[in-house]
């Protein structure tokens, strides 16, 4: 199939591709060949681009009317939602659209860490993955101090001053990033600068990412190696396509649902009174895309050890491929794996609620449990397993398991004497 | 040709123009990240007078000072002498409560938790002082740190009485 190289049918289009082969990439879009036991996990990659897209548009047309400045963007937002037309769409979609892209985006990373999609020859797209992840954070997190709200302001407050814990530098740190001595006016000015040119480089990476995945290309629920192109393989279009577009639908619904039923549940009732820098509101929690490590800061007394387990708690994910040093991919064929890497999703949910409770009592001891148990996934765990864990037998084609019911033994020896 | 000596001239060209370039970039882009520090127009609100006359003893004042808030507070006898009683050991960050307020009666400080920059609650807390609502901080009645995650006592900033009525702070 991928013999066949994509060449411009029409004149124009070969005198062109001649000169810059840029159709050529079409073939990544058309005939590209995927593994055809794909299930609706890998539907994710394509509704993230569609988020991301979204964000920028509608991003795009926000920066139209709204007013960086600390005087005036409370007002400004209020302008969008009132006066603007369909404003209040705008500004629905693109709220409710960052939450989304992180539903979106934590479905993406557990799939591939049930499916092993980070290992060998695919650490290059997961670490890229990553970085788009941490940009993502810090895009989110400045974006929602825009609105110069109190939660917006407090929020600011309590993340930039994380870097007051660096020592002896700490305090300089913090006032280079506020442009003062205190979250003010020149911090809004540059955080809506860095919020408009993020984006443009988790675009870049993104294709960075698609560039990685397309070299090996894509893993598989089995996670075995295929021969591309073979019978294990579809081309991306039309099967891959339609897959994914009627997965963007359904996916639709859900955001649809959240912009036009209950924009506002996701969000905070104290980001509608504007910034007041002489009172906190009482409860300050972090959108809950944040909340997991906003739970892992908090369970340790110390500050710096703190803010140091929450940056770890992202950096133990970049050296993942190192750390799980099993061959077998698929947790399918990993029994014991399999029953950890839900522990680990009930733990990360678990960190997620303690996070949006007060740190005392019952709640800070779960979360310190909960905060101890995700390191010793990443650095006891995974490795012991690697080791010691007895994994099923994994068959030698993706058609296998399908003529021939499950893999066993049997059955691959039988395939050997053919 | 002696090809085998170590360095040669054309080495130190090299070297002297890798440093000239490194300084060169140096002097382009510390423009561009010492833009982002406290600005003249910032700078330039470094004092601010307070007049006090009117805050009645167990009373406190919250004033804006460099975009931060600080707490001008009346002990009243009691606070001032819990303050006094405390041990120095028993103390995260020591520090007597004769060395945070020179004047006794009234205590000055920056209203900002040494946490992650909260604005602490007044007469609260296991300590009788303050209680920053984000992560738990407990602070005494002479705004040192006694239990939760908040390194150190919160700041006392460079302050004058003015005359008996008036604080200039800065």
């Amino acid at each position: 199939m991928s013999d066949h190289e994509y060449t411009p049918k029409s004149k124009l289009g070969k005198w062109f591709n001649d000169r810059l082969p840029l159709l050529t990439l079409s073939n990544h879009l058309q005939e590209y060949p995927t593994p055809k036991n794909l299930n609706y996990w890998w539907t994710f990659g394509g509704i993230l681009t569609f988020c991301l897209i979204t964000q920028i548009v509608t991003g795009l047309i926000l920066a139209m009317h709204y007013v960086a400045s600390a005087d005036l963007a409370f007002g400004s937002v209020e302008h969008i939602m009132r006066d603007v037309n369909y404003g209040w769409l705008m500004r629905y979609v693109h709220a409710n659209g960052a939450s989304m892209f992180f539903l979106a985006v934590y479905i993406h990373i557990f799939r591939s860490l049930y499916y092993g999609s980070y290992k060998s020859p695919r650490e290059v797209i997961w670490i890229i993955g990553m970085i788009i992840y941490f940009l993502m954070m810090a895009t989110a997190f400045m974006g929602y101090v825009l609105p110069w709200g109190q939660m917006s302001f407090w929020g600011a407050t309590v993340i930039t001053n994380l870097f007051s814990a660096i020592p002896f530098v700490g305090e300089s740190v913090t006032n280079w990033l506020w442009g003062g001595y205190a979250v003010d006016n020149p911090t809004l000015t540059r955080f809506y600068s860095l919020h408009y040119l993020f984006p443009f480089l988790i675009f870049g990476l993104v294709i960075l990412h698609i560039w990685a995945l397309h070299v090996p290309g894509n893993n598989n629920p089995i996670g075995i190696d295929i021969k591309k192109p073979s019978k294990d393989t579809v081309p991306f279009h039309p099967y891959i396509v339609i897959k994914d577009l009627f997965a963007l639908l359904i996916f639709l619904i859900v955001f649809a649902f959240f912009v036009f039923y209950s924009p506002n549940i996701l969000g905070h009732a104290d980001n509608y009174i504007e910034a007041n820098p002489l009172v906190t509101p009482a409860h300050i929690v972090p959108e809950w895309y944040l909340l997991p490590f906003y739970a892992i800061l908090r369970s340790i007394p110390d500050k710096l050890f703190g803010v140091i387990a929450m940056f770890a708690a992202i950096f133990v994910l970049v050296i993942l491929p190192w750390l799980d040093t099993s061959k077998v991919r698929s947790a399918i064929f990993r029994p014991l794996y399999k029953q950890f890497y839900w522990f680990l999703v009930a733990d990360v949910l678990i960190l997620g609620y303690v996070g949006a409770m007060p740190a005392e009592g019952l709640y800070l001891l779960v979360a310190r449990v909960a905060t101890a148990y995700y390191f010793l996934h990443f650095l006891v765990i995974l490795p012991i397993l690697g080791a010691k864990e007895k994994t099923l037998d994994i068959p030698l084609s993706l058609t296998e398991p399908v003529l021939g019911g499950s893999p066993n033994e049997a059955m691959i020896k039988e395939k050997k004497d053919i | 040709m002696e090809e085998d000596k170590k360095t040669n001239r054309r080495d130190f060209i090299f070297t002297a123009s890798y440093a000239l370039g490194a300084v060169g970039v140096g002097a382009v882009v510390w423009p561009l990240i010492d833009q982002m520090n406290p600005d003249a127009s910032v700078k330039a609100l470094a004092s601010t007078e307070v007049d006090v006359s009117g805050v009645e003893k167990g009373q406190s004042i919250t004033v804006l000072w460099r975009g931060k808030p600080v707490f001008i507070r009346r002990r009243t006898e009691e606070e001032i002498a819990k303050a006094k009683d405390v041990k120095l050991e028993d103390l995260p960050h020591p520090e007597t409560d004769e060395e945070r307020a020179k004047n006794p009666e009234w205590l000055v400080m920056l209203g900002v938790c040494t946490h992650l920059g909260c604005v602490p609650l007044g007469d609260k807390g296991e300590y009788g002082g303050w209680f920053c609502p984000c992560h738990g901080s407990h602070y005494d009645t002479s705004g040192r740190i006694r239990k939760g995650p908040a390194p150190t006592n919160m700041e006392v900033p460079k302050y004058e009485f003015v005359n008996s009525n008036t604080i200039k702070i800065g």
